[in-house]
């Protein structure tokens, strides 16, 4: 009797493992699941555009929706400026502030530092923007004498501060996992912390420092509000050597400022879903290439 | 020898001084919106409703807001978040799926936040008929803090030695009682400081809250998750670029309420992470 109720008891109890393990492996997939569920909706908004509109005028050089001109070319070069010009003054500034943290300063001085550059992770991009607008633009028109401080170079400028966090702790791990007895071997051929430091640590932590780059470029490239509020917002052609002083549009900006006014289903409202298609792609990619990069480190002990 | 010590020093001179960089304008960004975002604050600012064409009077909607939509966010991110994180620390095995999974983990957390506002357009607001409400602006924001609350919490539950998990074992428990009485009691702290820096991320959004759930202007509470709301940082985003003639004490008490509520999650994440690290037996 009592042996069966207990068998009873095991079943039962069986079963409640069988079913939570199934919702755990579920809920464990559901990643996969909301990638491709956000793919599935951006095409099934944004694909009719690339019928709908001929690719000539797609892919053309002048974005005016209301005169069914919806050339993205603007957008897209818009983006690539900031994007590349973020990068341009966060890598060198990135990585000499994870050098000086890791490898050089006090213990005092680290303390201070790493949470400072963790509450910059934190602050939201609209309070950023929104002093980006309010002192920093004016500044820079001041400065270089501009009609304007909406510049693409203000939202570089913003942007660059917005990945400093990622690179500068990717960029720290890779230094971190440089093996003591590289440095080592450093110091016994006499070279200086400083010598070891650019010729034997930085050299092999190399491709995480180029993760790092990856890492921030994507998160540069997708960010929204800061940039539309800094920017300006002209929808055109970053051409000439003084579009970084001008004002730019990107990708994200036109989705954000425009999607709130348009008709649902009209062509306007699908171009801007195949803007997403871009940006989904774009970053896919970037950190494709990122992680590809991680998961071969890994295996080989440590990213660097 | 001399020559290369002077390098050196120089070096480290620039070095510091670049982190100087890095560093002085967080301060001065944090310092300005505090200096200046105080001559707005007040027990109105914090608690009325907004007057005159948001120009005067509170902004109670916009906070009350952003507390409800980081609320459902969390009710609807947790329980998947974690799930998923237990799953791939104690179930998964090295596998071409589970490497899927770090994948699309790896692209979820990349995927740009006005990309979301247009998922959440597509899915919750159009497809699934939720309208422009509290229910679809959640349900954005949660799938966005997955891969934040799901790479935290693996990690914390990775860390409990596997001993814990042995002992369970050898005392009859099957794996679940291992790890719902052992495993998740143990890797909580680290979980719960995944979880506030997933909803920090959330409340402070605005650009996949812009076509979900914002309301320009709604000087009332919202009643039912169908509801539109005021937030925080869309009414940043309103007040500070379309809404013409808006005193900036305004502006900058909006900026500071949005950024002493980011910070001070900021700093629970923290202080939670730190004082069980030290607590911490093994």
């Amino acid at each position: 009797m009592s042996l069966r109720l207990n068998s009873s008891a095991i079943t039962r109890r069986h079963w409640l493992e069988f079913t939570i393990e199934a919702v755990i492996r579920v809920l464990g997939f559901s990643t996969i699941g909301f990638v491709l569920l956000i793919f599935l909706f951006l095409l099934r908004e944004g694909g009719q555009a690339f019928f709908e509109v001929p690719l000539a005028n797609l892919f053309g050089t002048r974005w005016y929706p209301t005169f069914g001109l919806y050339g993205i070319l603007p957008l897209l070069l818009g983006s690539v400026l900031v994007t590349v010009s973020a990068i341009a003054i966060a890598l060198p500034l990135g990585l000499a502030t994870a050098v000086f943290v890791r490898e050089v300063a006090p213990r005092w001085a680290r303390e201070i530092l790493k949470p400072l550059i963790e509450v910059l992770a934190g602050i939201p991009s609209v309070v950023l923007g929104f002093f980006g607008m309010t002192l920093i633009a004016p500044a820079l028109r001041v400065t270089f004498d501009l009609p304007t401080g909406l510049t693409a170079f203000s939202g570089a400028l913003i942007l660059a501060y917005m990945a400093l966090p990622t690179i500068i702790s990717v960029a720290e791990d890779a230094l971190d996992a440089v093996p003591k007895s590289y440095r080592d071997a450093g110091l016994a051929l006499g070279a200086t912390q400083w010598q070891i430091i650019w010729r034997v640590v930085v050299p092999a932590a190399r491709s995480g420092i180029v993760v790092a780059v990856m890492l921030g470029m994507g998160r540069a490239i997708g960010e929204t509000m800061a940039v539309m509020m800094v920017t300006g917002n002209a929808a055109r052609m970053p051409l000439g050597l003084d579009a970084l002083f001008r004002p730019v549009r990107t990708m994200t900006a036109t989705i954000a400022a425009e999607m709130g006014e348009v008709a649902n289903g009209s062509t306007h409202f699908h171009v801007l879903f195949a803007i997403g298609i871009i940006l989904f792609v774009v970053t896919f990619l970037i950190n494709l290439t990122a992680a590809a990069s991680i998961f071969k480190k890994r295996r080989r002990g440590g990213l660097r | 020898m001399r020559q290369r010590m002077i390098t050196q020093r120089v070096g480290f001179a620039i070095l510091a001084l670049a982190a100087l960089v890095v560093v002085g304008p967080i301060m001065l960004i944090v310092g300005t919106i505090v200096v200046r975002g105080m001559n707005a604050i007040s027990w109105e600012f914090l608690t009325a409703m907004p007057r005159d064409g948001m120009k005067a009077g509170g902004i109670l909607p916009a906070i009350v807001g952003t507390i409800i939509l980081t609320l459902g966010t969390a009710l609807a991110a947790i329980p998947v978040g974690v799930g998923g994180a237990i799953y791939l620390a104690e179930y998964a095995r090295d596998t071409f799926l589970t490497r899927a999974i770090r994948l699309a983990m790896i692209n979820l957390a990349g995927i740009p936040s006005v990309v979301y506002g247009l998922f959440g357009l597509g899915l919750f607001v159009l497809f699934l008929h939720f309208g422009t409400s509290i229910l679809a602006g959640s349900l954005t924001l949660a799938i966005m803090t997955l891969p934040i609350i799901i790479s935290t919490s693996e990690e914390a539950l990775r860390a409990v030695p596997t001993e814990f998990r042995t002992v369970s074992a050898s005392l009859g428990g099957t794996r679940w009682q291992g790890i719902r009485h052992v495993v998740l009691p143990q890797a909580f702290p680290g979980i719960i400081t995944g979880i506030i820096l997933g909803l920090l991320r959330a409340a402070g959004e605005t650009a996949p809250i812009l076509f979900t759930v914002s309301a320009f202007f709604l000087p009332r509470l919202p009643q039912s998750p169908f509801d539109q709301t005021m937030a925080l940082p869309y009414h940043l985003y309103v007040i500070s670029t379309q809404v013409p003639g808006m005193p900036l004490d305004i502006q900058y008490g909006v900026a500071l309420v949005l950024l002493v509520l980011i910070l001070s999650m900021n700093l629970a994440a923290t202080v939670i992470r730190s004082y069980f690290r030290r607590k911490r037996q093994w």
